[in-house]
């Protein structure tokens, strides 16, 4: 019905999304972005003034003797995402056609 | 169909207990190891009746409409997608959002529980990041807490007649802001600064994560009224089925 009015607001969404995720890289050069979950178990470490010993270390690194390689981490979050966008492009797809098609079928019986 | 429903639930609720038990953890995203033994059983108990009651939830759904899954499938998936961006931030250090919002909106917070539990899960073993001692810390502050903010504040807005998509951003924004917030809480409360005790000890860790997370959360509002948008015009019959629009089934 009303879809054509929300191509405009959509694509000035998705601009915006995508502003707000990439301005910091351009008005912070030199930053090093590293993660917030970093900078948390750094700050543990600062507030209780001693470094914190992990009584527990991830089972994907206690198999493989040592971190996970910086690379094959973010091939493990592609991995993530991918199945993620995967499944959403499937049913999303479904129900676009379907919607195609009974729009026609609508149309065809009037 | 009651005999497999049954099985099934056993199953869950044995996976949930295991989480409870054994090296606790859910955590959002608190360092794998980083919590005594002991508040990770605690807060792995905390999770368990909102996680059961998640899986009778989706267990009661899946009986009644098959489309119904396949919205569910797809909440699931979005926040697969949404928890695995990594954003730079204005901060100068990088986070990732939750993306739990969506599912709170549409299928309350129980449920959502189950799908954040999943991704945690996802990304304590495979990623390294996260924990399976912390899964219980973690479990509440990004599948609980979070979702109950933003479904309280979703249909608090909505009975106060404000617009549909405002209200799905707000409840996405402060539903990803809160989950940072409770993280900040959890991490306080285990490690009260020397000075001050747990009140400066939070306001660091808020120092840290909510001026970084609050960009996020923006974003992630937006992603999630783009979503909805395109649930709205597509899969109409779906939302209502589950009370989205129009009827006001939770």
């Amino acid at each position: 019905m009303k879809q054509k009015s929300h191509k405009g607001l959509v694509i000035a969404l998705l601009a915006a999304a995508l502003l707000i995720a990439l301005l910091p890289l351009f008005l912070l050069p030199g930053a090093e972005f590293g993660g917030s979950d970093d900078a948390g178990s750094n700050m543990v470490a600062e507030v209780t003034g001693t470094e914190y010993e992990p009584w527990f270390t991830p089972v994907l690194e206690t198999a493989l003797g040592g971190e996970l390689p910086g690379e094959v981490e973010s091939l493990m979050f592609c991995v993530q995402t991918g199945i993620g966008v995967g499944v959403i492009a499937f049913i999303l797809g479904r129900w676009v056609e379907r919607k195609k098609w009974t729009d026609q079928l609508k149309k065809t019986e009037e | 169909m009651p005999q497999t429903q049954k099985k099934r639930f056993a199953l869950f609720t044995v996976l949930c207990l295991a989480f409870a038990f054994v090296p606790s953890a859910n955590a959002m995203h608190i360092m794998e190891g980083y919590l005594p033994p002991a508040i990770c059983v605690v807060w792995g108990a905390v999770c368990l009746p909102f996680l059961v009651l998640g899986v009778r939830n989706i267990n009661r759904k899946a009986g009644e409409q098959h489309q119904t899954l396949l919205m569910l499938a797809l909440c699931g998936a979005f926040v697969f997608v949404i928890s695995s961006l990594k954003i730079p931030s204005v901060t100068g250090s990088c986070s990732h959002m939750t993306g739990t919002g969506l599912s709170a909106i549409l299928f309350g917070p129980a449920v959502t529980s189950v799908l954040g539990l999943i991704v945690l899960v996802f990304q304590a073993i495979l990623l390294a990041h996260g924990g399976l001692t912390t899964l219980g810390a973690n479990c509440f502050s990004m599948a609980i807490a979070g979702p109950l903010a933003a479904y309280g504040l979703y249909r608090a807005l909505q009975a106060a007649k404000v617009d549909r998509k405002v209200s799905v951003f707000l409840a996405a924004f402060f539903g990803d802001l809160f989950t940072y917030c409770v993280t900040s809480v959890q991490l306080a409360v285990t490690y009260p600064a020397a000075e001050g005790g747990v009140a400066a000890s939070l306001v660091k860790f808020m120092g840290v994560f909510a001026p970084t997370q609050l960009p996020l959360a923006v974003v992630e509002g937006i992603l999630t009224v783009v979503i909805v948008i395109g649930l709205e015009t597509y899969a109409a019959r779906e939302l209502k089925e589950i009370g989205y629009l129009g009827g006001n089934e939770t």
